[in-house]
């Protein structure tokens, strides 16, 4: 019976696998099409977000690490990315590499000492240490306080593609997004995420198997804040604009809903969370303060009805679906 | 006349700002660390609650005439019966989840909140009217201590130090903290758990409403007042630990006279002072000044 049930277990492994890799394919073909039918701007805003809540997903959904400071690395990158192109001149590729630099130097200091505690303490402790990157930026000269970094070039990505002409900048923004999220998936899937994984289930136990926690989670954090900082410093250039915006703590909320309404570690939650509160908060852009009611409300109906998040239960009623249509063969 | 090159009238003027500032530091971490022993929730409505609070007070007095006194008994009831509602309807039914969901939810709460009042009253602000009792200064000789900063530094330790006296001292503080301890234990002796647990959590809400009232002739009454407030108050938790009463007030109150002091001597670092001295602590005792490791 060994026998059979190793490559039983292997197929269905790998039809999960493939069900992934056609549901990628339909993700990035339905981005790619997407400009025909809907205003590009609005789209490359919804690609920069689901970046940042797919970085945000990896400490989260596979971490089981709530961070509530992740705006920092967001507004932190956009920051150094827009005035490294504005004022040093730097090409764009070079701007967001050198943002996405600070957010992970910045993730490896915050990642440090938020590690020391645990759970709840965790999500205090960066909450506290964003606020502190947000007087930072505040007061900091280079940021320009309320005005914030404007009129930043896009200029030419390797001295090749022209980032003024938003078809061009669109489909270099969806490759970058490609880019993160392939990553991201190789991460979850690899010795690493499994570790992480066991430290999210079991930390004691993970430990006595002799695996260093705090090191495994350190560097899921830098991961997260690094991509997250890869989002940030792509949408400085992209919107020409660095602001305050993405350093409050409002930011970090904001990630944190799109991941729980996507679905908390699945792949594909954070981008269809991303994709339905940017569109929220455009198409709902003239009713003022009633957006944060609202974005409140989604808050509580997706913690007291709906925990696992859109993509999360859609796979529950899938996995339940498939177990009534074939009882025998499993 | 000076100490270290600081004029002293200034020193003494932000020394006493700090101790206000600390004694609503002192009020809300005393609130979300009662509510933390019992429910296991990081309550982020507090800073909207405060701010309910401090609206209540100014409501009352605007289309009822009521005025301060009675504010301060009727506005923390009012926020503490909501807070039971909250606590009936929506908390109940996260005890047996991971904590991070109560923080969530109580995150979800205070956005409505804040965003209901900023969308009726704006973010500029009112202002709520002193009370014409404490019109007026005291002259301490070295400077003069307006009457209601007084009262507010006064009042606040004495809630303080009542409620220390009630949890630390008492016959219910002590079922309190036992079922903190083993809540299935003190149901088990005939004590109704979830009952306690709905009037802490509705207590710890008063607390809130009730530093929101005392708030309101100092600050503006602003809808955005909660939220400044409450990620400080989190960075003061961090370093004291949630696990004692006393550590609580004395962190908040310590906190204050900090922040005031850099004012005077580094302003630029004053936003920020608090959560640097979070940091070190973290470094050096991440268990919080006060706290024990769990």
């Amino acid at each position: 019976m060994a026998t059979t049930a190793a490559p039983a277990a292997r197929a269905r492994w790998r039809s999960a696998d493939r069900g992934t890799a056609i549901a990628f394919v339909v993700m990035v073909l339905l981005f790619a099409a997407a400009p025909l039918a809907v205003y590009p701007v609005f789209l490359m805003n919804v690609l920069c977000m689901a970046i940042f809540a797919c970085a945000f997903n990896l400490l989260i959904g596979f971490g089981g690490l709530l961070s509530f400071g992740h705006a920092m690395f967001l507004g932190m990158a956009g920051y150094v990315s827009a005035h490294a192109a504005k004022v040093w001149g730097l090409p764009p590729e070079a701007a967001i590499a050198l943002g996405t630099a600070t957010a992970a130097l910045l993730g490896i200091l915050a990642g440090l000492l938020a590690i020391r505690r645990q759970g709840i303490y965790f999500a205090m402790i960066t909450l506290a240490l964003a606020q502190m990157v947000y007087f930072f930026c505040l007061q900091a000269p280079f940021t320009h306080g309320e005005d914030g970094i404007q009129a930043v070039p896009r200029g030419r990505m390797f001295a090749l593609l022209d980032l003024n002409n938003v078809r061009v900048l669109y489909y270099v923004v969806l490759a970058i997004f490609v880019a993160a999220f392939l990553l991201i998936y190789r991460t979850v899937h690899s010795p690493f995420g499994q570790v992480l994984k066991a430290i999210r289930e079991n930390e004691p136990r993970a430990i006595s198997l002799g695996y260093n926690a705090d090191r495994y989670k350190l560097l899921a954090f830098v991961l997260s804040a690094t991509l997250a900082g890869l989002a940030g410093a792509t949408k400085a250039i992209v919107f020409q604009l660095a602001s305050l915006t993405d350093v409050h703590w409002s930011m970090s909320g904001e990630v944190v809903l799109m991941t729980l309404l996507g679905g908390m570690g699945t792949i594909f939650g954070p981008v269809v969370g991303a994709l339905i509160i940017v569109g929220l908060q455009n198409y709902l852009a003239p009713l003022g303060q009633w957006v944060t009611v609202i974005t409140g409300a989604i808050f509580v109906v997706c913690v007291l009805a709906f925990r696992r998040g859109i993509v999360g239960e859609l796979g529950a009623w899938w996995k339940k679906r498939h177990a009534g249509d074939r009882p025998t063969s499993a | 006349m000076t100490i270290f090159g600081f004029p002293t009238q200034a020193l003494f003027g932000q020394l006493l700002i700090g101790l206000i500032n600390g004694a609503f530091y002192a009020m809300l971490s005393l609130g979300l660390a009662v509510i933390f022993g019992l429910l296991n929730i990081i309550n982020f409505t507090h800073g909207a609650q405060y701010m309910v609070g401090a609206f209540c007070a100014w409501f009352l007095l605007q289309y009822a005439g009521v005025g301060y006194w009675w504010s301060l008994l009727l506005a923390p009831l009012a926020v503490g019966a909501i807070g039971i509602v909250i606590e009936r309807t929506m908390l109940a039914r996260l005890y047996k989840l991971d904590h991070l969901y109560g923080l969530l939810l109580t995150f979800g709460l205070a956005l409505i909140m804040q965003g209901i009042f900023t969308n009726y009253f704006g973010s500029s602000g009112l202002p709520y009217q002193l009370p014409e009792e404490f019109a007026g200064a005291l002259n301490l000789g070295f400077m003069f201590l307006p009457k209601y900063r007084a009262w507010v530094i006064v009042a606040s330790l004495l809630v303080c130090l009542g409620t220390w006296y009630v949890i630390e001292r008492t016959k219910l503080g002590a079922y309190l903290r036992a079922a903190t301890e083993n809540p299935a234990l003190v149901q088990a002796f005939g004590i109704n758990v979830p009952r306690m647990v709905t009037l802490t959590y509705g207590f710890g809400v008063a607390l809130a409403a009730l530093a929101g009232v005392m708030a309101a002739p100092i600050y503006t009454v602003n809808p955005q007042m909660g939220a400044n407030i409450i990620i400080v108050v989190f960075a003061v938790v961090v370093i004291g630990g949630m696990g004692s009463i006393l550590g609580a007030v004395l962190t908040g109150f310590g906190l204050g006279l900090v922040e005031g002091l850099t004012k005077v001597f580094y302003p630029e670092a004053s936003n920020t002072v608090i959560f640097i001295i979070m940091a070190i602590v973290l470094l050096i005792k991440p268990a919080g000044l006060f706290g024990r490791e769990r």
